[in-house]
């Protein structure tokens, strides 16, 4: 870490981006405390409070980190490796949109091998094969010893 | 009944077999993910309260609470021989620890730090069960002004006091509180923040943000940090025992740790973390060995070890006594908890002596099994350390969502057809949020305790207005209260002054980070 000692400080981009998505949110829970509709009959302090001062605070800590990212006072980020994480992002949509049609065995493979393939894994249809035998069994596990409910598809139909 | 009486009814709970074997599974799993890189005490509470929904609230929570102390000593085993720190506590034990294991006396380094921490839990948790009938008569009397205050200074304390940018802990808290505010609004029914989504009007589930911010959020930064080359891990080489002079040497670090790490863990000033620190600083400043710090001495191994085991028995003082979590992992336990329909609390005590004190009597069985576990079976923990990362993370997000379906597996969403868990969906969008946390520095513990603390503090503060007919001059006017904003504001502006003056590395030293 170079903080401090760094002379060649500039506007940090992606934190001014931070700073406008709090601000955003701030507006957010402004308006929508706003059209709450109240009862005639109201406590002094009602619902809204709280949501309008959490808005203002993070309104002030918009401005407050738009000044940091100005200032450039944010600490040095490890350079960007984006693939990986998108991999891992992708397997978790994969086993949320797979989950209900294939199963949890099925699905969960689909995640595991989007897992390992992000940290240098592979080949695929391997890890794949071990990510819903391995899901298969602790779906049987979970569902039938603990009684947790959890989605069934045509591989766990199998089982009677 | 007397503190003595309770305790032996205590024992006699704990004692039963179902307790002990939860006892015993909650201590392998706490050492277990404690060694294990990427996953701490925090997430696993998280990932088992669904799992635990239909067990016994006593045992369960009597596991719940092995896998704390269980995850303070397995932490400390990665530090030492892995140097990366399994959980934040124990980045300390990591300076001295894997300096002395590169030396070939790793042995007495894993000895030094598991009976430190056998030591320090002992005593600290004794200390707890005398403390802790007493904050109750005193708590039995705070009003609804009173506990404001004192949340606020939790809030104070766990985002702005420490960690490297005040500003970034109150962001972080911040986004817990919004996320606290949506749903139904418990006092009038009305639905706040939910925009329609039936999904919502329950509310944020505290284990699904924290999951999501642990599990994905950490497995999203690790993946994005690859390249960095894979850890070594340092074999344990020679005896295992300590010389007589590593006693000598350890024994007071042990004692002073417990009494640093205790009240720093009771007091709400933060995670485990902070007392490990000035525990460091103050063995560095009495040791007859300077020479060997920062090349491996024994005593800033045994000092924040035992500082570290201290702090996390004192943080069950303010969450008992008090409903007050000051650590991400004290807030999920503080959920299940909730799950059980308990409310930590004064009332608790007088409410459900017998579950509180065999939970406390537990702890000291827990800490006699972990020393068992930890000593002679350290081999076994080190193999853990080998295990490849692709597995391990993908492991990590399958019992992830695992975890989230059991608690809520309704298939309430629906995209182009295709019907999905918007649970799920949830845990993806708050992985995200702590990927992008983490990437910019922000703290994550003050995100969860926003979430379970805010609707809490929102009930104090209504109630209180509500007695003075919304005057609010109430809130500053009994003695602890205001007592309470001091120390609150000394909190913020101590550090304040000690950065304003160039001194702040100390300060960015003690992150609140993880658990």
């Amino acid at each position: 870490m170079t903080t401090g000692s760094n002379p060649q400080r500039r506007p940090d981009g992606a934190a001014f981006v931070i700073a406008l998505i709090l601000a955003g949110i701030a507006v957010v829970i402004f308006w929508q405390t706003s059209i709450m509709r109240l009862p005639v009959h109201q406590a002094r302090v009602g619902p809204q409070v709280f949501p309008y001062a959490i808005a203002a605070g993070l309104l002030l800590l918009a401005i407050g980190t738009a000044v940091s990212a100005w200032r450039g006072s944010f600490p040095a980020r490890p350079p960007e490796n984006y693939g990986p994480a998108l991999w891992i992002v992708g397997g978790l949509l994969g086993q949320i949109l797979l989950v209900s049609s294939l199963g949890f065995s099925l699905a969960s493979g689909v995640l595991v091998a989007c897992t390992a393939r992000a940290f240098g894994k592979g080949p695929m249809w391997f890890t794949f094969l071990c990510g819903a035998v391995f899901a298969f069994i602790v779906w049987f596990i979970f569902a039938r010893g603990l009684q947790l409910s959890l989605p069934a598809g045509p591989l766990e139909r199998l089982i009677p | 009944m007397d503190t003595f009486g309770l305790l032996a009814a205590g024992f006699a709970a704990a004692l039963q077999w179902q307790n002990l074997i939860y006892a015993f599974i909650g201590v392998t799993l706490g050492t277990a993910v404690g060694v294990l890189p990427g996953i701490g005490p925090a997430l696993t509470v998280a990932l088992l309260l669904p799992v635990t929904y239909r067990l016994d609230p006593a045992g369960s929570l009597i596991m719940f609470a092995g896998i704390y102390y269980g995850g303070m000593y397995g932490g400390s085993t990665t530090s030492i021989l892995l140097n990366t720190p399994g959980e934040s506590a124990s980045i300390v034990t990591a300076l001295e620890g894997n300096k002395m294991a590169r030396k070939g006396r790793g042995g007495p380094a894993l000895a030094t730090a598991a009976i430190g921490s056998f030591v320090a839990g002992l005593i600290a948790t004794l200390a707890m069960a005398f403390v802790a009938p007493w904050l109750v008569r005193i708590a039995i009397s705070f009003g609804p002004a009173d506990y404001f205050a004192l949340m606020v200074l939790a809030f104070v304390t766990v985002s702005a006091a420490f960690g490297d940018s005040a500003l970034r802990g109150v962001t972080a808290l911040f986004i817990g509180l919004g996320l606290g505010v949506i749903g139904i609004d418990l006092q009038t029914g009305q639905a706040r923040l939910a925009f329609g989504i039936p999904d919502l009007l329950d509310g944020i589930e505290v284990t699904t943000l924290a999951v999501a911010l642990f599990a994905i959020g950490e497995t999203l930064v690790v993946a994005a940090a690859r390249g960095s080359l894979d850890d070594e891990v340092v074999a344990v080489k020679g005896s295992v025992w300590m010389t007589l002079e590593d006693w000598k040497r350890s024994w007071p670090a042990w004692l002073r740790g417990t009494l640093i790490g205790f009240p720093i863990g009771a007091m709400p000033a933060g995670g485990a973390e902070i007392g490990t620190f000035f525990s460091y600083a103050a063995e560095r400043r009495l040791t007859k060995h300077p020479e060997e710090f920062g090349n491996g001495a024994i005593e800033g191994v045994a000092g924040p070890e035992a500082a570290n085991n201290a702090s996390a028995a004192g943080t069950l003082m303010p969450l008992l006594t008090l409903g007050l979590p000051t650590t991400a992992t004290a807030a999920i336990m503080l959920a299940g908890f909730q799950q059980f329909g308990l409310q930590p609390g004064p009332l608790l005590f007088t409410n459900n002596a017998p579950l509180v004190w065999a939970l406390i009597a537990s702890l000291l069985v827990a800490n006699f099994m972990l020393l068992v576990l930890n000593l002679p079976l350290i081999g076994l923990w080190v193999r853990l350390l080998t295990v490849p990362k692709p597995w391990l993370y993908a492991g990590i997000l399958l019992f992830a969502t695992l975890g989230t379906l059991g608690a809520n597996g309704a298939m309430s969403g629906n995209l182009f057809g295709i019907r999905f868990s918007f649970e799920l969906m949830m845990l993806l969008g708050f992985g995200i949020l702590g990927f992008v946390l983490r990437r910019f520095g922000y703290p994550i513990a003050p995100v969860v305790i926003g979430l379970i603390l805010g609707p809490l503090s929102e009930q104090q503060l209504r109630r209180a207005l509500a007695i003075s007919q919304g005057d609010p001059l109430v809130l500053i006017q009994s003695p602890l209260a205001i007592s309470l904003y001091v120390i609150a504001a000394a909190a913020v502006l101590i550090p304040l002054w000690f950065r304003l003056r160039g001194k702040g590395e100390v300060f960015s030293q003690l992150a609140a980070d993880e658990d």
